[in-house]
């Protein structure tokens, strides 16, 4: 326990100190909200049914940015810790790995949710967007999601060579979801065409589950996006936990 | 007496290259224990399996009674470990490092007393990526000791530093030691070896060729010592081959280098000089060191 408060505070502190993931997390997302807010604006419109753009967008960005952290970051600091030989000087101490993976997955827990905040007070302080489910079963739908990108990070993490390999492989996952997921823009937008190809993407099913809760369907109306991301979490999570080493 | 590391016949190979070929030896507590040999020798294999870090193909080793991959939750209490190349984060400052791997463990050291003690008081809150190489070392070395270990592993410690600083290191050693903790270091500085350990087991292309205290192994070679002076312009050489202790006499020029052996060998040319009335502007005697050693067993010079 002792060992868990401490990684996870100092894991904590060197994310505040990281420049870069600190702007993907936090900046990033906020910019979204002024430039997309500024070109569209939040007026209801049928084709977002009666919602505005930025109101269908901030569970959108949520996904955003849950995936930026779960495939990009995860995977791209455990890679470059291991190649520096952080994991190494880690190994021999008696630190489990269960305890350095609960501190990382924590932190990036905590940057994930900090992240959404941001985007929503920003939504509600400029555009007054509406939110009409409950904090509760949403925060609970971030984590979820959250837990279902991260273990496909630290899948990525346990197989990436390098810290360069693991870059490439984030952002292959992410950059094609960014934009057909329903994350970076409303899905509605995009031709059927490529609305057919968004439901093989992992992604869109956190941009669902979080939609429905943002507007306040009940968990039982989105259970086919609850289970998809369950069986990413289980499979991706168990790899993960049997091919990572501290090395 | 139990020892505190046991190595029988270890063997690992990469590939076709052997990397350490049938190494047997054993460790006694309180000892500073050395392993030499070029880079390439084996010697950072032989430390890694030793420490866990690497499984052997075949042979045992048991580090104070204990496996060193099974046990190695329990010897990670009771061993600390500077590895040859390992980080830390490049924006952790180093009091944080301290007080992050303190909360690894269960048996502490005052880690604020450790930083002073390395003479890194005023680098606590520097990043380790600021942090000069030696910094960066002792830091390793602090972090090493925090569990109050009962042994502590050094791999090519003073590799990158500059003379003083190695000066400096090797008096940390010693101290360390004073405290009952052994020692197993590895190095390929033959002067290193000879300056700051007890024994020395001499690592050649993966197979021991030699292991012993540094004297003894300086003995067994039955070299010659030497004894060089110049001699003045004006002044005769005496003869100094009839003195029973001395076998030859080689001149260059003003240059004069006596071969001989025996306690009193010296002394006995020292003082027929003096009876000859030679002035002696210098005077310095040489003896074979650990280098003459690898070179007279391995029939290579050990210096890259």
């Amino acid at each position: 326990m002792h060992a868990l408060k401490h990684m996870t505070l100092v894991d904590f502190k060197l994310y505040l100190r990281e420049p870069i993931s600190t702007f993907f997390t936090l900046a990033f997302p906020a910019l979204l909200v002024l430039l997309f807010g500024a070109i569209y604006g939040n007026k209801p419109t049928d084709l977002f049914g009666g919602y505005g753009s930025m109101d269908i967008s901030m569970p959108g960005y949520t996904a955003l940015i849950l995936a930026t952290v779960g495939l990009l970051s995860i995977p791209i600091n455990m890679t470059s810790n291991r190649e520096m030989g952080v994991l190494r000087r880690l190994k021999i101490t008696p630190l489990r790995p269960l305890v350095f993976i609960s501190a990382d997955l924590t932190t990036n827990m905590v940057v994930t949710l900090l992240g959404m905040l941001g985007v929503v007070l920003l939504g509600w302080l400029i555009y007054r967007v509406r939110f009409e489910g409950q904090v509760i079963p949403l925060v609970l739908g971030v984590i979820y999601s959250s837990l279902a990108m991260f273990s496909v990070g630290y899948l990525i993490a346990s197989l990436a060579p390098t810290a360069r390999a693991a870059q490439v492989i984030g952002m292959v996952l992410l950059y094609p979801m960014m934009f057909l997921s329903g994350a970076g823009m409303p899905l509605e937008i995009l031709p059927a065409s490529l609305q057919r190809v968004s439901a093989f993407l992992p992604l869109t099913y956190v941009v669902r589950l979080l939609r429905g809760l943002w507007f306040g369907k009940p968990a039982s109306e989105l259970w086919v996006p609850i289970l998809v991301l369950g069986v990413i979490m289980v499979v991706c999570g168990f790899l993960a936990a049997r091919l990572f080493r501290l090395e | 007496m139990q020892p505190v590391i046991q190595v029988e016949n270890l063997q690992k190979s990469y590939g076709s290259l052997k990397a350490v070929d049938n190494v047997s030896f054993e460790v006694y507590p309180g000892e500073i224990f050395g392993m030499v040999g070029p880079n390439g020798a084996g010697k950072t294999t032989t430390i890694e399996i030793i420490e866990g870090l690497r499984k052997a193909d075949f042979g045992t080793v048991h580090v104070l009674g204990m496996d060193p991959v099974e046990d190695s939750d329990q010897l990670a209490e009771r061993v600390g470990v500077q590895l040859q190349q390992s980080a830390l984060p490049p924006r952790l400052r180093a009091a944080e490092a301290v007080e992050l791997f303190s909360s690894f463990y269960q048996h502490q050291a005052d880690g604020n007393k450790l930083l002073d003690l390395l003479g890194l008081a005023d680098k606590r809150n520097t990043p380790f990526a600021k942090l000069s190489g030696g910094q960066k070392q002792r830091l390793f070395i602090v972090l090493a000791l925090l569990n109050q270990p009962e042994l502590v592993f050094f791999d090519e410690l003073t590799t990158g530093l500059d003379p003083q600083a190695r000066r400096s290191m090797w008096e940390l050693v010693q101290g360390i030691r004073q405290q009952g903790v052994t020692v197993f270091l590895t190095t390929h500085f033959m002067e290193e070896a000879e300056r700051l350990c007890d024994r020395v087991l001499i690592l050649d292309h993966g197979c021991l060729v030699a292991l012993d205290t540094p004297a003894a192994l300086v003995s067994s070679l039955g070299v010659e010592k030497r004894l060089v002076f110049t001699l003045p312009e004006d002044q005769e050489l005496p003869s100094l081959e009839g003195l029973p202790t001395v076998s030859r006499v080689e001149r260059s020029g003003p240059r004069v280098v006596v071969y001989g052996q025996g306690a009193r060998f010296a002394s006995s040319v020292v003082l027929a000089l003096e009876d000859a009335g030679v002035d002696l502007l210098d005077l310095r005697t040489e003896q074979a060191t650990l280098e003459d050693v690898f070179l007279q067993l391995t029939g290579r010079e050990m210096r890259e």
